[in-house]
């Protein structure tokens, strides 16, 4: 089941590198969705998986039943997909209000941090 | 000795540093007299030096300190002997008389205050320095005295000529101190004491242990560039881009000194071996000689002499390390002559640049009449810097050649050295301290008159004590000379030279050098013509290099910065991701720990495998789609498709947290995605797209692989086991995942909100500065 798991994970992050190294800033956005995606999966996978038994403790007993998943790497997943929702948005927003201000979703021909004639800083003392 | 010793030296390192907090208010409020008061310091300082004279001289050694990190067993502690209570009289005594000069020359300027700041301050470092017992107080100070030389080179920094000298000094001197320290380290790794009350008197094992000449060249590079030996003499002369004071203070009586004080320091332990013997009179020989034949080129007073310093420098190097009996006497008295002779000279040429108007020695003539103290003094310090009988100079020459001449060819080399190289001193002696004084007076800029006593006193001292140390030699030997070569020999020395001539070889070698600079002196302009004409021939020196090496390495930076930064998103996303695929593929194909072929899931369940195939149309339907309908259909897809496997393997907090999520992402992405007008398709070449789906696939690769490794290995259910068994009967509370996040992890949690809630405040500055400045941000279009 793991090894499943594994190709399929492969593949989420084949696709979001992918989708990130387009140089237009819509794509990049989609690959940093599926790369959130693909990371969680891992992380949920590396715990091992095990079949629909949620890790919540049964009234009267003091621990989790046999068989339940392993509630560990649920709690960082649920941290994690808080933060790329956060991380997504943030760079959604960005996105916009960099096509806003500078008319263009290719990164190339973002320069205002580092133009591309930039002068040389001076020889002397 | 009062019993509270310790605590006064203590206040007295720190003096010269609190005067220099003081005096740019005293400057303001008292003008040019703040000088005389801020004088005060170091003369207080001198006279508490003065009051060790007594126990130094019987061979005692005085020290001190306090803990500084005890943890690290380091301690601010000194301990002063012969040589390093000669060096703190030195410092403070011409420190008092500069700073009183410093009162005159920068009267009325602007930033006086400043610059007595600077002075005091590197007053303050230099004593710290020649006190200093432990290594890394020593480096401290080496490095204060070149940053506080920055400062003053520097002074007049409209000037870009005093920016390079400054800079260039600190590079140098800068530079030579980081040698110094590796070079201190590899002591302490050699012999394990970190004092260098501790170092010199350690009987064997640092000349013989394999490092000792590793350990030397760091040491000799710290040395020989502070102390402007040949080939890093180049900073010196252009250091008097610096003020006057600065000029007779730091680069020549003092701070240069500063590598030779460190070679003497060291003899004891590192001195007395063929490397050394060969290497210090090797440099100081070389230096001796091209200083003294760069001074002759000259006709700037200050240049001469700065020139002559060097020269002087290479002296001093060379007779610390040449090994014959007599070669360290010579060294300690040549020293002090120097610091006396030179101190006053410059003061001389600055006095005389000052109430002029020129130091250019052809523009000089008949000063004597308009300024008969300021010449009185003048040619006193030339007659002790020619060495003629009755002046201390005469004395340290007399021990010069007593200790250099000796029959072997070594011996006659450095002898024939030492004559060619104190006859042109000789005569630049008397360039600068007669020449302007002497003949018809010629017209200068200003009216020449005698300088206020602020621009006497100093050289008058200076010159006067080289004439009295002579003639009370007994008494200079027994409190200064005697305990200061007893200190670098580590042995009991008596100095008894006398400045009675005595027939002998030295007293001819005098003679001769004396003859020879005179004629020298005589035919100074057939001289320096002759000398223009040879430099010219040699070409560039190792100045323009330093020009080159700056200019080097700005270029190099530049080229550097635009490879890495190319300003390209694509290139550094595609760098980061190379990076990463070579992370993950190399080191298992390497040490062979490749996972093995996992065998297919037996009990796989329809529904699983629904979904599982269902993410995947949605993951491969989000790269191929060619329109923002379906780019955003197909985001959803796979994210709902991960809620479902979430929940379909025993985590539904995280099922409704993804339902949550994607349906709010899609549906904010549909929103600005209407308003954006931009197609998702892609727009790349075919070759780019393939090289870029090759290193995506590595990646992807890399990570199935690393995840298949790991879940072959057994699992740790450490962690899993203490929050399962703790959840309920300590945090109170069934579901586990909760419990974590909310208690066993609140901290995290609260770091988490406080992510979100600074995103969605920078959301929320991004979409309003729009409307708001809509004008300013005109430019980024």
């Amino acid at each position: 089941m793991e090894a499943l798991f594994a190709i399929l994970i492969g593949l989420f992050f084949a696709a979001a590198i992918y989708l990130m190294l387009s140089k237009h800033t819509v794509r990049i956005l989609l690959g940093v969705v599926l790369l959130g995606n693909g990371v969680n999966l891992l992380l949920f996978t590396t715990g091992r998986l095990t079949r629909e038994v949620p890790p919540i403790i049964p009234a009267g007993m003091d621990a989790l039943p046999a068989g339940a998943a392993n509630p560990l790497p649920q709690a960082l997943i649920l941290t994690a997909i808080v933060i790329s929702f956060s991380f997504f948005a943030f760079l959604l927003v960005l996105t916009y209000r960099a096509y806003q201000e500078l008319g263009t979703d290719n990164s190339d021909e973002m320069r205002l941090a580092e133009p591309r004639d930039e002068e040389r800083p001076p020889m002397g003392y | 000795m009062a019993a509270n010793a310790p605590a006064l030296t203590f206040i007295v390192l720190f003096l010269p540093i609190l005067a220099a907090v003081l005096a740019p208010g005293l400057t303001r409020f008292l003008g040019d007299r703040a000088a005389w008061v801020l004088a005060l310091a170091p003369a207080l300082a001198f006279l508490h030096f003065c009051t060790f004279l007594g126990e130094v001289a019987g061979g005692e050694v005085v020290t001190g300190g306090y803990a500084w990190v005890p943890s690290f067993n380091l301690s601010f502690s000194w301990f002063l002997d012969g040589l390093s209570l000669t060096f703190a009289l030195l410092i403070t005594g011409i420190g008092t008389l500069i700073v009183i000069y410093s009162g005159g020359y920068m009267k009325g300027h602007p930033d006086q205050g400043r610059f007595l700041a600077f002075i005091l301050l590197f007053m303050g470092a230099m004593l710290g320095l020649v006190v200093s017992d432990s290594f890394l107080m020593l480096f401290v100070y080496w490095e204060l005295t070149s940053i506080t030389s920055f400062l003053l080179i520097g002074f007049d920094h409209e000037r870009e000529a005093a920016r390079r000298a400054a800079l260039q000094a600190l590079v140098v001197t800068g530079g030579g101190g980081l040698c110094l320290l590796a070079g201190l380290v590899f002591l302490w790794n050699i012999t394990g004491v970190t004092q260098l009350s501790l170092l010199v008197h350690l009987e064997n094992g640092l000349r013989e242990s394999p490092f000792y000449l590793a350990a030397l060249v760091l040491v000799l590079a710290g040395a020989f560039t502070k102390s402007a030996q040949f080939p890093f003499h180049f900073w010196l002369p252009n250091a008097m881009e610096a003020p006057t004071p600065v000029s007779a203070y730091l680069h020549s009586a003092t701070m240069v000194k500063a590598g030779v004080y460190l070679l003497m320091r060291l003899n004891p332990v590192m001195g007395q071996t063929p490397a050394w013997e060969i290497l210090l009179p090797f440099f100081g020989g070389i230096t001796l000689i091209s200083g003294t034949l760069l001074a002759v080129r000259q006709t700037d007073l200050k240049l001469m002499l700065a020139y002559t310093t060097m020269a002087s420098l290479g002296l001093l190097v060379m007779l610390t390390g040449f090994g014959a009996p007599h070669a360290v006497e010579a060294a300690v008295l040549y020293l002090i002559a120097h610091s006396l002779f030179k101190g006053a000279l410059f003061m001389v040429a600055g006095t005389v640049d000052h109430e002029t108007g020129t130091r250019d020695l052809t523009k000089l003539a008949g000063l004597r009449a308009a300024m008969p103290i300021t010449f009185g003094a003048a040619l006193l310090a030339a007659l002790s810097m020619g060495g003629l009988p009755l002046f201390f100079g005469f004395l340290a020459k007399e021990e010069i050649y007593t200790a250099l001449a000796a029959g072997n060819p070594r011996a006659v080399f450095f002898t024939g050295l030492a004559v060619a190289g104190n006859a042109l001193m000789f005569a630049i002696a008397f360039a600068v301290g007669l020449k302007p004084f002497l003949g018809p007076r010629i017209e200068t800029p200003k009216h020449p008159h005698e300088g206020p006593a602020a621009l006497w006193l100093g050289p008058v001292v200076l010159a006067a004590l080289g004439l009295l140390a002579a003639l009370f030699s007994g008494l200079a030997h027994r409190y200064v000379s005697s305990p200061m070569a007893s200190a670098i020999t580590d042995q009991k020395v008596t100095v008894d030279i006398t400045s009675m001539p005595h027939l002998g070889l030295p007293l001819m070698l005098s003679i001769i050098t004396m003859v020879l600079g005179a004629l020298v002196y005589w035919r100074l302009d057939t001289a320096r013509a002759l000398m223009v004409r040879a430099l010219e021939n040699l070409g560039p020196g190792p100045d323009r290099g330093f020009d080159r090496l700056i200019c080097g390495l700005v270029r190099l930076s530049v080229a550097v910065t635009r490879f890495v930064q190319p300003g390209r998103l694509e290139i550094y996303i595609t760098a980061t991701f190379i990076l990463l695929a070579l992370t993950l593929l190399v080191p298992p194909l390497v040490f062979g720990e490749l996972p093995g072929v996992p065998a297919w899931p037996q009990n796989l369940l329809v529904q699983e495998a629904a979904f599982l195939l269902i993410a995947l149309i949605g993951i491969l339907a989000v790269v191929r789609a060619t329109d923002r309908l379906t780019a955003i259909v197909s985001l959803g897809i796979q994210g709902f498709a991960v809620a479902v496997i979430f929940l379909l393997f025993g985590a539904p907090d995280l099922s409704f947290t993804q339902f949550m999520v994607e349906t709010l992402s899609v549906v904010i992405l549909a929103l600005v995605m209407t308003r954006l007008r931009l197609s998702p398709r892609d727009h790349r070449p075919v070759g780019q797209m393939l090289f870029d789906a090759v290193v995506a696939t590595a990646c992807g690769l890399g990570f199935t692989l690393l995840l298949m490794k790991s879940v072959e290995a057994p699992f740790d259910n450490l962690l899993t086991d203490f929050f399962n068994a703790y959840s309920k009967t300590i945090a109170h509370g069934a579901n586990v995942v909760n419990v974590i996040i909310v208690d066993f992890r609140g901290t995290d949690t609260l770091g988490e909100i406080a992510v979100v809630m600074i995103t969605g405040l920078a959301v929320l500055a991004l979409i309003r500065v729009r409307a708001g400045s809509r004008t300013g941000s005109g430019e980024g279009r």
